[in-house]
């Protein structure tokens, strides 16, 4: 299975790698996806108190190609998004700008539940 | 493929055809047109001539006789030509066959087909290294048993089953002896003969010859075995596989059998130095590296070698521009099921997904094995890097007490 430039380009040169301080306020973790199912997704946001804004993005994860590509864009995209424009990020959004096929479709569902633990485990710490 | 130099690490999924065996097909393309069975002209004769020839090869290659040579279009066809057949064919002696979970799918499927036409099928565990428990394969004979299909040589690990032992077990219950050889033949030693082994399928490709040409051995002496024909038509092939002969093909695969007699056991010597290369380096240059499958009984090209906390699909695409392997890995398929063979052998989820196959070939280099030791080095730290459980092993989290996600 040939990969689309796109999924080529974020696997190549992957955007945010890093770690955030998850014991930070400011910071809220994603972690999902198991070992056994051969991929696990961890993305990390680092939140602007003042002004509500995701300010920072980092990622890790195992996984194949496409799962990994899913993972540095939705870090790219979640810069500058207030909380609510972070939590309307679709999968299939995902899926149309890395043009993945319907086997990977999943990575993106990852993805997409990464974000969605982030936000929540943030928003649990500032309750 | 440019001009770019690739490295070809995949032999095990195909081998590419021997130049010296295309110069000896060529041929048979146009200058020799006829078809092997039309008996009364000389473009048929030279045909037939040509497919006697190639088989006298092939059978010199396993020590057999030619008349136990059924061509066949590739191992698939001939692993489901021996079950099967032999299933219709002993239907009265008994109706149970039993194997192994690490087979290849023509043969497992085959069984699961024969389990619906009313067959019954035991599919024994193997150990850690991946080799069949004798005692547990003895006990599980009972006076129904009429087949015993086991491979000689695994195609994910390289790991070879005690075929002497086991041909032993087979003459003493009277259970016939089949093996899906496809991995053995033209590599190392594979006499059929010799081991009681009395069905024997393999192919052309395999062995640098070319694809959709492939044989089955059948047995023609104590005892005389037969197959159930699998395809209607003219009867050839002893009335055992119908359908006109691949006659360039079947030269093919005879002048890679000769090849292979003369040739198999210095590649062997030649390529197990650099797969020992290989494989030392891997693990002298990073930790957490496991190579899966018995080390001991084991083919000279072949290893099979997980990474730790890497998946294997997504390191492949570290080098993929340049290596093709394959992986253990099931992130291509829609199952989500890492490879049921190194499951079997008792590899967690996360080493079968961490895996990757290397095989050497004939025409693999030193250079070749060189640039992959340090391409898949770069790769694996590449991804560790990018790996949240690297980091979290690295931090001395406990992985198997994280309660994860499953989805």
């Amino acid at each position: 299975m040939a990969y689309s430039e796109k999924v080529l380009d974020h696997f190549k040169n992957p955007k945010n790698v890093g770690t955030l301080d998850k014991s930070s306020k400011a910071v809220g973790t994603g972690l999902v996806g198991a070992p056994e199912c051969g991929d696990v997704m961890r993305l990390q946001i680092q939140v602007d108190a003042a002004s509500g804004i995701i300010e920072d993005a980092k990622f890790k994860t195992f996984g194949c190609g496409s799962a990994i590509a899913s993972s540095s864009l939705a870090t790219e995209w979640l810069k500058g998004k207030s909380i609510d424009e972070a939590l309307a990020i679709d999968n299939m959004t995902i899926v149309e700008e890395l043009a993945l096929p319907p086997v990977k479709i999943h990575c993106s569902v990852l993805a997409e539940d990464a974000i969605k633990g982030a936000i929540e485990d943030y928003k649990s710490k500032n309750a | 493929m440019g001009d770019k130099r690739l490295i070809y690490l995949d032999n095990n999924a195909t081998t590419p055809t021997d130049p010296r065996v295309v110069d000896a097909m060529l041929p048979f393309f146009h200058n020799v047109p006829g078809n092997a069975a039309s008996r009364n002209h000389p473009f048929g004769w030279a045909a037939e001539e040509a497919v006697d020839y190639a088989r006298d090869q092939i059978a010199k290659l396993l020590d057999a006789d030619s008349r136990e040579i059924i061509f066949t279009s590739g191992a698939t066809e001939s692993d489901n030509l021996a079950l099967k057949g032999v299933f219709e064919m002993y239907q009265r002696k008994g109706n149970h066959i039993i194997t192994l979970k690490t087979e290849h799918k023509a043969v497992l499927d085959s069984c699961a087909k024969i389990e619906k036409m009313g067959g019954s099928v035991t599919y024994l565990d193997v150990d850690d290294k991946g080799l069949v428990n004798l005692i547990e394969l003895e006990k599980a004979i009972t006076d129904k048993t009429i087949l015993i299909s086991i491979m000689w040589a695994n195609n994910e690990t390289g790991v070879i089953q005690p075929m002497k032992e086991i041909g032993e077990i087979c003459a003493k219950h009277g259970v016939l002896f089949m093996s899906d050889a496809t991995q053995a033949v033209g590599k190392i030693k594979t006499h059929p003969k010799e081991l009681g082994i009395h069905l024997m399928a393999f192919t052309a490709h395999k062995m640098y010859g070319p694809k959709g040409v492939g044989a089955l051995y059948v047995n023609r002496k104590n005892p005389r075995v037969k197959v159930t024909a699998q395809l209607d038509g003219g009867g050839h092939e002893r009335g055992m596989r119908s359908g006109t002969l691949n006659v360039p093909g079947i030269v093919g695969f005879g002048a890679a059998a000769e090849i292979a007699r003369n040739e198999m056991d210095a590649d062997a010597e030649r390529l197990s130095k650099l797969r020992d290369k290989l494989e030392n380096a891997l693990h002298g240059a990073m930790e957490e590296v496991y190579t899966n499958g018995c080390k001991d009984h084991r083919m000279p090209h072949v290893c099979n070698v997980s990474f730790k906390h890497v998946e294997g699909e997504g390191l492949m695409m570290t080098f993929n521009q340049d290596i093709g392997v394959s992986s253990g890995s099931a992130c291509t398929s829609a199952s989500l099921e890492p490879s049921y063979v190194l499951i079997a052998y008792g590899l967690g989820d996360d080493l079968a997904h961490s895996s990757i196959r290397f095989s050497l070939g004939r025409f693999t280099t030193e250079q070749d094995i060189d640039d992959t030791i340090e391409m898949v080095t770069k790769g694996v730290n590449h991804m560790r890097n990018l790996s949240p459980i690297w980091e979290m092993y690295k931090e001395g989290v406990d992985l198997d007490a994280v309660v994860w996600s499953e989805h």
